[in-house]
C-alpha cells in the first residue's frame, strides 16, 4: 500500500473530476498560509539545514569547517556508540509495540462483552495513558528500586527475588518495556471504539455457520480492526522509536549505556559537546532508519490489512 | 457474544466470571503505581527506607508536601507552564483548524498532493529538524525565552489538521452551499458553522494539546536556561538531582505536577476517549 492509497483510504476522497473556483482556491491557500510557512521555515529549510551541517564540523562558535563524509564515517565505523545506540532502540521498540497492541486488544476485547461496569474499568485502563514525562519516570524509578521498590516488594509475595532492573546491564530494557505497557490504555481505547464498529450480523452469520470462538477472532475481529492495528503499528514506530525522557531521567543511559536510546546520544553530542555537525549527521540516520521501517510496514500491509470496499462519495 | 435475555448457561456464566476476574486483577496492576506514589508521599523519610517495605504508610506525614513545594519556586513553575500551555493550545486550536478547514470543505487543484505532505510531516522525527531550529532561534536572540516553545504551534500542528479535517469532512456540504446562498460568505460558514458543530473535535485538540505541553520535557530542557523560565517538567527534574533519594518528597512534588491532568481528565474524560477515537480513524 502506497502512502497516498493510505490518504485516499483515509478519506474517500472523489475520483470524479471537478471543476475548481478562482476564489475558492484563492481562499483556500490563504488559509493554508501559516501551515505552508510553518513547513518551509520549521520543516523543509532544517531538513535541508541538517543534512548540509551534517557534512561540516561546527561547535556553534567557531566558524563551521566542511569535512565531506567525515562525520558518516565516524558514525557507522570508529564511535561504536550510534549503532549500538541504534540497535537498542529497535529491540525495545520491537518488543514494545507488539506487546502493547497484543495487551491492548485482549483488554478491550475483554471489556466488548456485555459487561456491567465498563466505563469503570475504561477510566481505569485509560489514566496512565494521559501521564508521561518527568513525573512518571521519577515514579517508575521508585518503583524499580531494588530493595524497597514497588516491583521487587510485589514479586516478594510470590516468592521471587526480583533483579537491580535499572542497575542491571540485562533488565534495564525489559524495566522500560514493562513501564511503556502501563500505558497500554491509550491504544486499548482505539481498539475499543473498533470492535464496538464492527456490525454485529457478521458474528451472527457466522454464529449459524457453525464458527467457533477462535474462528470468529481470526477471521471477523482482527480483519476488520486491522487498519486500526496497522494505523497504531507506524505511529507506535515513530512515538516509540523517540524515548528519551525516561531515560534522561531515570538511568542517564546507563548502566555501561545499556539504556542509551538514540534520542539521548543525539541530544549528548548536539547539546552537551556542540557537535552540530555530527549530531545532524546522527539525526539523518535516524530519520532515514524510521522512514526505511515505516517503509517495511507500509509494504507488509498488503498482506494482512483488510479495507472495506471505498466509498466513493464526494466531498 | 450475544446475551439475549436472562437464561444464561453455567459456561456463559463461567466465562463471565473468568472476565470479570481478568479485569478487576488488571485494574489492581494499573491502580498500584499510583497508590505507591501516594503512600510514599506521606510516609517519613525513615520509614520509605523500611524492610520490607509498608504497602500503606504506618504513619502519616502531610507536611511533606508543603516542605517539599517550599524547596523550590514551584509557583513561578506552574505560571509558567500554564502560561506556555495556554499560548500553545490557542495557537494550535485556532491555526489548525483554519488549516483543516481548506483541507476539508474548500475545492482546489493540488488539495490531495499537499495533504499527503501534512500526513508525511507528522510522520516525521521533530529531532531531524531540531538542530537548525536551534541555531535559528539562537541568531534570533531567542534562546531562554518562551518563543521557541510557543511560536511553532502557531503555524499549524499537522497531526491536529489531520484530526480537524477528518472531522470536517463528515459534515454534509450542503449545509455549506446553502448559506453561501444565504449570503454568507466561505469564512462566515467556517466560524458560523463549521467551528459550532465540530465542538467535540475541537475538545479533544484541545485536551490533547494541553496534555502534551504539559508534560513536554525535550524541548523546554534545550531552550531554556535560566531557573526563573523553568517549566514545572525542568523544576521537577532539577529537584530529583538534588534530593536524588528523598522519595517521599519525590513522589509528593510528582503527584502535585501530575494533578491537574488528572482532574481535568476525571472532568473531561469524555472528551478526552472521544479525542483518542478520533486518532483511530482507520
Amino acid at each position: 500500500m502506497s502512502l497516498a492509497q493510505f490518504v485516499k483510504n483515509q478519506s474517500g476522497f472523489a475520483k470524479v473530476s471537478i471543476s475548481y473556483k478562482r476564489g475558492e482556491t484563492l481562499l483556500a491557500w490563504a488559509m493554508i498560509s501559516p501551515w505552508v510557512a510553518g513547513f518551509l521555515l520549521l520543516t523543509a529549510f532544517p531538513m535541508i539545514a541538517s543534512l548540509a551541517l551534517s557534512f561540516y564540523k561546527w561547535n556553534i562558535i567557531s566558524a563551521p569547517k566542511f569535512v565531506g563524509l567525515a562525520n558518516y564515517h565516524k558514525l557507522f565505523f570508529t564511535d561504536p556508540l550510534p549503532l549500538h545506540s541504534l540497535k537498542i532502540t529497535v529491540l525495545f521498540s520491537l518488543a514494545s509495540i507488539p506487546l502493547n497492541i497484543v495487551f491492548g486488544l485482549v483488554i478491550a476485547m475483554l471489556l466488548n462483552t456485555n459487561i456491567r461496569g465498563l466505563s469503570v474499568f475504561r477510566t481505569i485502563y485509560y489514566l496512565p495513558a494521559i501521564l508521561s514525562g518527568v513525573a512518571v519516570a521519577i515514579l517508575w524509578q521508585w518503583i524499580f528500586s531494588s530493595d524497597f521498590g514497588l516491583l521487587n516488594t510485589a514479586l516478594r509475595i510470590f516468592g521471587i527475588e526480583g533483579p537491580a532492573w535499572l542497575g542491571s546491564k540485562v533488565w534495564v530494557l525489559p524495566a522500560f518495556v514493562i513501564m511503556r505497557l502501563w500505558s497500554v490504555g491509550g491504544g486499548m481505547i482505539i481498539y475499543l471504539a473498533g470492535l464496538q464498529a464492527i456490525p454485529t450480523d457478521l458474528y451472527e452469520a457466522a454464529e449459524i455457520d457453525g464458527a467457533n470462538w477462535w474462528q470468529r477472532i481470526f477471521r471477523i475481529t482482527l480483519p476488520m480492526l486491522s487498519p486500526t492495528i496497522f494505523f497504531q503499528l507506524i505511529t507506535g514506530v515513530i512515538f516509540t522509536m523517540q524515548i528519551f525522557t525516561e531515560t534522561f531521567i531515570m538511568t542517564d543511559g546507563g548502566p555501561a549505556n545499556a539504556s542509551l536510546f538514540y534520542l539521548l546520544y543525539l541530544y549528548r553530542q548536539a547539546f552537551q559537546n556542540f557537535k552540530m555537525g555530527y549530531a545532524s549527521a546522527l539525526a539523518w540516520v535516524f530519520f532515514l532508519a524510521i522512514l526505511l521501517l515505516t517503509i517495511i510496514l507500509f509494504a507488509t500491509a498488503k498482506f494482512w490489512v483488510y479495507y472495506e470496499a471505498e466509498s466513493e462519495e464526494d466531498n | 457474544m450475544s446475551s439475549r435475555g436472562v437464561g444464561m448457561s453455567a459456561r456463559q456464566i463461567i466465562s463471565k466470571i473468568f472476565v470479570y476476574l481478568v479485569l478487576a486483577a488488571g485494574s489492581i496492576v494499573v491502580l498500584l503505581p499510583l497508590q505507591w506514589m501516594i503512600s510514599t508521599s506521606l510516609k517519613p523519610l525513615s520509614h520509605v527506607f523500611r524492610f520490607p517495605p509498608e504497602f500503606w504508610p504506618q504513619k502519616v506525614v502531610w507536611e511533606n508536601y508543603p516542605n517539599a513545594l517550599s524547596q523550590l519556586p514551584f509557583d513561578l513553575y506552574f505560571l509558567n507552564t500554564a502560561f506556555i500551555v495556554v499560548m500553545c493550545l490557542l495557537g494550535e486550536l485556532i491555526v489548525s483548524s483554519i488549516v483543516a478547514y481548506a483541507f476539508s470543505r474548500l475545492r482546489w487543484r493540488g488539495r490531495n498532493a499537499l495533504f499527503i505532505v501534512v500526513l508525511a510531516t507528522m510522520m516525521l522525527p521533530r529531532q531531524v529538524t531540531l538542530i537548525p531550529e536551534f541555531i535559528v532561534f539562537r541568531q534570533l536572540g531567542m534562546i531562554d525565552t518562551f518563543w521557541p516553545l510557543i511560536l511553532p504551534s502557531w503555524f499549524g500542528n499537522p497531526f491536529y489538521i489531520f484530526l480537524l479535517r477528518q472531522y470536517f469532512l463528515t459534515h454534509s456540504r450542503e449545509l455549506d452551499q446553502a448559506a453561501v446562498i444565504d449570503g454568507c460568505s466561505r469564512f462566515g460558514v467556517f466560524w458560523r458553522i463549521t467551528l459550532p458543530m465540530s465542538k467535540p473535535v475541537l475538545g479533544a485538540v484541545a485536551i490533547f494539546s494541553f496534555q502534551f505541553h504539559w508534560n513536554d520535557f525535550f524541548r523546554p530542557l534545550i531552550f531554556l536556561l535560566d531557573q526563573d523560565k523553568y517549566t514545572l517538567a525542568l523544576g521537577l527534574r532539577f529537584f530529583q538531582g538534588t534530593y536524588g533519594t528523598e522519595w517521599n518528597s519525590l513522589m509528593a512534588v510528582s503527584l502535585v505536577v501530575m494533578l491537574p491532568l488528572i482532574i481535568v481528565f476525571f472532568f473531561a474524560q469524555k472528551h478526552f476517549i472521544q479525542g483518542v477515537v478520533f486518532t483511530g480513524y482507520k
